[in-house]
């Protein structure tokens, strides 16, 4: 009843719910496209008109408000008025709309849309996938970070389970679950909470059972210049203790030294070896979140350029110093790894607040050494443990309602990003392919899910979210095919559970699939990937088709022929026996909605176009994909020259073939 | 890299090293794949850096400063040898059953007779048969029908060193043509001449126009007129719109695959560094205006259904690089194995790619660089490209690539010595060498050569050249500085998942055929 409320409320503020005749400018091309401009209480859709030529059906987008960053508004020109989206998932929409009346109408209606002043207007609070509270509340069961401590081998004779915050009363952006050392007593907790900036006391996140050592986390220390914490330097005297492989704790203070030495002025700081005995005290040298913001800003202004020159291009790409940023956490994760399972130290990682560099690290960190987080399970587990239970602020990083613009930082996506650039070094490490991360990231602006709104346990529990939202988790789970990666080898884990990365600069690579994830024409036209999942599919049905062929000729009373030879290599893959079929075509990847009908006739209808040969497309027996066509106009643009062609007939183009939005056909086929 | 221990052993065109250990590897270097060597001495132990075309980096540890220094004067001796008839290939036998004698299979009759099958608006001229017009031509050129060989002969005056217009592709699908030649003799006075524009003339269609595509910019256009060089100016061509782009010529290519290597290994961990060097090579950007002009090219014919004629200065370099990846663009005949051996023997070889000049030095060279140019290794980088971005349209996979770039700048074979038809012939390499298409056209050789994706496309496919998505070719440039381990695991997981497809469908086949069969033979076991 209450959503139905805020619904109607809602539609108040939309003044002009549907524009006609408003033209799709491609960012990248003089490409245009018209259609109809639809505003909803959640989306912003734009539908494009049936053209003259009754060949092309009208393709749609679909922009939840919640992935709008920004919304401007150019000046007036001769065609209309220039809209411009921004959207938390890169993508770029560029709108014109005839009268300035329903551009300014648009305009403010958005404007109020995308700041919301209260948790219960999101997304999250109305979205109704068709599931009943038992569905709902097993999708909250799904990943449990007590039996994930227990994987890890906590409780034992060293890690106890604390009580301490059962309340959120020592730290209130921690969760209420914390496992500290057995000798921590609650007065040296207590006391070393009151010495952390925030109350965010060491705590363990990962334990590495093999070395007994500890990966633990927390704030900075309130040291000042001279400030000293008997309680905390007893706590790190425990982690210490709790150790025996090694004589000392690592202290991973992931700022650069200068950053924390400011902060001393401000009572804060960092931990003095003189004080703390058995320390070994190290910088890392990660930027804050305010250089991380102006760094991804100044990438994607470079990369947003018209016509790019190679040069500017990797001049941009140095000066935004974005790879420099990734270099350094993925530099801050081998050290902790090394650290850990080389030296078997246990190491204490804080950074400020101990909620973004620091569990960037952290969690990266467990990765490179735990096989488990590859895995899809486990990587949901990772993310709900370092990100979400330890307090990352996700609702102020990502923007969700609407706050201080210096609190937003896109250090989760730098962790994504992270993560796929071991992708990249090691295919056959993880179990998830990159379009899992891209999905993660998707939703994490989306709003669409309770998991990551609010900045902490205890708002989530205020928000009642469990009750009241769904997983993003569940969700991912049930699509799981969509997310695997052929090429994941579980025997290549057990060779290797930890990874050793390089990180010379040229291994970091240019994130294409996610900052230009909506700008088709920048992409391969053919999938390995995709074309790899297709083939997988293909020969799970062919398997079937194989055995009932087998039994039916053996209830003929005939030895098969083809049995006689020796039996196929087993499918590589374990869970490819009890996995589901891969739906031919699943829903949108990338939007979460349905895909159109119309959109599915628009592609059959492109496909058919393309047979006259325009652009190439992959193939295969079960479907077709559209990746090639469209790009025929951008493409020509891009290779410049022929613009004013002196002979207007020989110029004359076949009607342009518009291109089906790239977001739902690359992720989608 | 891993140390092995062992015994170096010279021969006459190999360095040998060998740990005298049962299975295990033996480097043998071809001497002629050396670029260049470095000699370091720490007390009495010395060392030899050597550097290779191939962009490899070996050092060898040799104990006792004399013999370290005999070995590095011997090494720089035989890696140095001046004359081409001493090279390795004219000593080289084959260790394996040659099936097709390569040298024969990509003759330029052949390559008509498609012609011809196609269109009857070309002939086969034998005016260069003797090498006599164009030094750099084959004896067999393909020409407009017209035009007899008087005016082929006049042409050539007026085309630097002869080259004058010929055909380089016929496109099917709309009887369009790109023809390539070199740049017009206009000199500073505008001069002109008829038979010229008459031959170009002779391949547009009634009230069609053409493009020409000058590889250059205009002002170097410009200036190449003070030389007795020049451009078709609009008032002679007035059936042509010309194009300028901006293709670099050889020095500067060589400097900035120098620079490129040297960035590549740069051990280094600063990314600013990294990224501030690999522009400064301004290698990625060849690549991107070599893919566009070609796209051009292609775009045209394919779109504007207009025919191309495409020159630079020569027309022995940028000029190929952009005839060539145009037909790789439009014709999926060229993305197949042979195919391609087709086009780098029609577009490279024969149409007089001077590659012993070219390829003389790689990117370790210290001397001064004369001829040398990685124009075919950018080539090559730009199918590579092409191929990253439609990887299931290509027969052939990344390695070949990689073979042909070895094989180019040293190799056992005769396929890339001379610098044209003519000087091939003088050196009679078809009777003295083998050929590398003798070696490659083998079933096992094919088979690791073989793309598994692939799915012959007959489309025309059109790359992507923003920046962005345009990468390093690691497979070349990084290939010695890091471990390509565990992609190429998961490269033989794909090939299994494949293959374990193939299988099924065969055996699904097979019982299909067996349960038909039966039926067929009792119809009372059909199923009901």
């Amino acid at each position: 009843m209450l959503w139905f409320c805020l619904e109607s409320d809602k539609w108040s503020t939309i003044r002009t719910p549907k524009v006609e005749q408003v033209r799709l400018l491609d960012r990248f091309s003089n490409k245009t496209t018209n259609g109809t401009l639809y505003l909803t209480a959640t989306h912003l859709i734009f539908v494009e008109s049936i053209s003259n030529n009754s060949a092309s059906a009208g393709q749609e987008i679909w922009i939840l408000h919640h992935h709008i960053a920004s919304v401007e508004k150019l000046s007036l020109t001769t065609t209309g008025c220039p809209l411009v989206l921004q959207c938390r998932n890169f993508r770029v929409v560029h709108f014109v709309v005839q009268r300035e009346r329903d551009c300014h109408d648009i305009y403010s209606s958005l404007l109020r849309l995308l700041q919301p002043v209260s948790y219960q207007e999101l997304y999250a609070f109305s979205y109704n996938p068709k599931q009943n509270d038992q569905q709902r509340e097993e999708g909250w069961q799904l990943i449990d970070l007590g039996a994930e401590f227990e994987r890890m081998g906590v409780p034992c004779d060293q890690w106890q389970l604390t009580d301490v915050n059962r309340d959120y009363k020592v730290c209130e952006t921690y969760p209420r679950d914390l496992y500290v050392p057995i000798t921590a007593s609650k007065p040296i907790i207590v006391g070393s909470s009151k010495f952390r900036s925030k109350g965010r006391f060491p705590v363990l996140t990962y334990f590495y059972q093999e070395k007994k050592a500890a990966v633990c986390r927390c704030s900075q220390p309130l040291s000042g210049f001279s400030a000293r914490c008997l309680e905390d330097e007893s706590m790190l005297q425990a982690i210490s203790k709790a150790n025996h492989n090694s004589r000392f704790v690592y202290v991973m203070d992931t700022r650069p030294k200068l950053n924390a030495l400011a902060n001393r002025a401000a009572g804060k700081g960092y931990e003095n070896e003189d004080n703390y005995s058995n320390i070994r005290f190290q910088f890392v040298g990660i930027e804050n979140i305010h250089v991380m913001r102006t760094s991804l800003q100044k990438l994607l202004e470079v990369i947003g350029t018209r016509s790019l020159s190679m040069s500017d291009y990797l001049v941009g790409l140095e000066s935004s110093g974005w790879l420099r940023h990734i270099k350094a956490v993925v530099d801050a994760a081998i050290f902790l790894t090394k650290a850990v399972t080389v030296e078997g130290a246990s190491v204490l990682v804080h950074c400020s607040d101990g909620w973004d560099r620091t569990a960037q690290v952290c969690s990266l960190g467990s990765l490179l050494m735990d096989p488990y987080y590859r895995t899809i399970k486990g990587f949901m587990v990772l993310i709900e443990k370092d990100w979400i239970s330890f307090g990352h602020k996700f609702a102020d990083r990502c923007d969700q309602l609407d706050g201080d613009p210096k609190e937003v930082s896109p250090i989760f996506t730098q962790f994504l990003e992270c993560v796929w650039q071991l992708t990249e070094q090691f295919p056959q490490a993880f179990e998830f392919s990159e379009w899992f991360l891209l999905q993660i990231h998707e939703h994490v602006h989306s709003c669409q899910y309770g998991n990551f709104l609010g900045n902490n346990q205890r708002q989530r529990e205020e928000l009642q979210l469990r009750e009241r939202t769904h997983s993003l988790w569940a969700f991912l789970m049930s699509e799981r095919q969509n997310y695997l990666n052929p090429f994941y080898s579980p025997a290549y884990s057990e060779a290797h559970p930890v990874l050793a990365p390089s990180t010379l600069p040229y291994n970091f690579k240019f994130w294409r699939n996610m900052y230009h994830q909506f700008d088709r024409s920048m992409h391969p036209r053919q999938s390995i990937l995709k074309t790899i999942l297709t083939l997988r599919e293909n020969s799970r049905k062919e398997e079937g088709t194989l055995q009932a062929l087998e039994s039916r000729l053996q209830q003929l009373g005939v030895t098969p022929i083809a049995t006689s030879d020796p039996p196929a290599p087993p499918p590589t893959r374990d869970q490819r026996s009890n996995s589901n079929t891969l739906p031919p075509r699943p829903d949108s990847l990338i939007l979460g909605a349905p895909i159109n009908h119309k959109e599915v006739q628009r592609q059959e209808e492109e496909d058919e176009q393309e047979e006259v040969g325009e652009e190439a497309t992959e193939s295969t027996d079960t479907e077709r994909t559209v990746e090639g066509s469209s790009g025929t106009e951008s493409r020509k643009q891009s290779y410049g020259e022929l613009e004013g062609t002196y002979n207007t007939e020989l110029a004359k183009e076949e009607p342009a073939v518009v291109s089906l939005e790239f977001g739902v056909a690359r992720m989608t086929c | 890299m891993p140390t092995v221990e062992g015994t170096l052993c010279l021969t006459g065109h190999h360095l040998i090293l060998s740990s005298r250990q049962d299975n295990t590897e033996e480097l043998w270097l071809l001497h002629s794949n050396i670029d260049s060597i470095e000699k370091r001495f720490v007390g009495s132990v010395g060392s030899i850096i050597v550097k290779c075309k191939d962009l490899r980096v070996i050092q060898l540890d040799i104990p006792g400063m004399e013999e370290c220094l005999n070995i590095a004067s011997s090494i720089e001796a035989l890696s140095t040898l001046d004359s081409v008839s001493l090279m390795y290939p004219f000593f080289y036998r084959p260790m394996f059953e040659v099936i097709e004698d390569g040298w024969n299979s990509f003759l330029p009759e052949a390559a008509f007779k498609d012609l011809e099958s196609m269109t009857d608006e070309w002939r086969l001229s034998e005016v260069n048969k003797d090498f006599s017009v164009c030094p750099s031509y084959p004896p067999l050129v393909a020409v407009p029908k017209d035009v007899d060989d008087d005016t082929l002969r006049k042409v050539a005056t007026f085309r630097h060193s002869g080259r004058f217009p010929v055909l380089s592709y016929y496109h099917k699908k709309n009887g369009m043509v790109m023809m390539r030649a070199s740049q017009p003799l206009t000199g500073t006075n505008g001069r002109r001449c008829k038979e010229d524009e008459k031959l170009i003339n002779a391949t547009l269609r009634p009230g069609k126009r053409g493009y020409i595509i000058d590889t250059r910019t205009i002002n170097v256009a410009q200036q190449a007129k003070a030389r007795g060089g020049g451009f078709e100016s609009e008032a002679n061509y007035p059936q042509w719109r010309r194009i300028h782009k901006a293709l670099e010529r050889s020095n500067v290519l060589q400097e900035s695959l120098i620079k490129l290597v040297e960035a590549c290994n740069d051990q280094s961990h600063s990314m600013d560094r990294w990224l501030s060097k690999l522009e400064a090579s301004n290698w990625q950007t060849h690549v991107k205006e070599i893919l566009t002009t070609a796209c051009l090219a292609a775009q045209c014919i394919d779109r504007e259904g207009a025919s191309v004629l495409v020159h630079g200065t020569e027309g022995t370099d940028s000029t190929l690089q952009v005839t060539s990846l145009a037909q790789i663009i439009l014709d999926p005949a060229c993305r197949t194995i042979r195919g391609f051996q087709g086009l780098v023997e029609r577009e490279w070889l024969q149409a007089g790619h001077p590659f012993q000049q070219r390829c003389a030095q790689s990117a370790y060279s210290n001397s001064k660089p004369r001829q040398e140019a990685p124009v075919f290794l950018l080539f090559l980088d730009c199918v590579w490209q092409i191929l990253r971005q439609f990887p299931c349209s290509f027969e052939f996979s990344e390695s070949f690539l990689v073979l042909l770039f070895e094989h180019a700048y040293a190799s056992q074979f005769g396929t890339f010595l001379g610098n044209s038809t003519a000087e091939r012939a003088k050196l009679s390499l078809p009777e003295k060498t083998v050929s590398l298409w003798s070696w490659v056209n083998r079933p096992q050789e094919l088979e690791r050569l073989t793309n598994p994706l692939y799915e012959a496309n007959s489309l025309v496919i059109w790359p992507s050249v923003a920046p962005q998505s345009l990468l390093l070719w690691e497979g070349v440039f990084l290939r010695w500085n890091r471990s390509s381990k565990c992609l190429d695991e998961a490269y033989e997981e794909m090939v299994h998942i494949i293959e374990y497809n193939k299988e099924l469908q065969n055996k699904v086949n097979t019982l299909r055929r067996q349960l038909a069969q039966l039926e067929t033979e009792d119809p009372l076991l059909q199923t009901p």
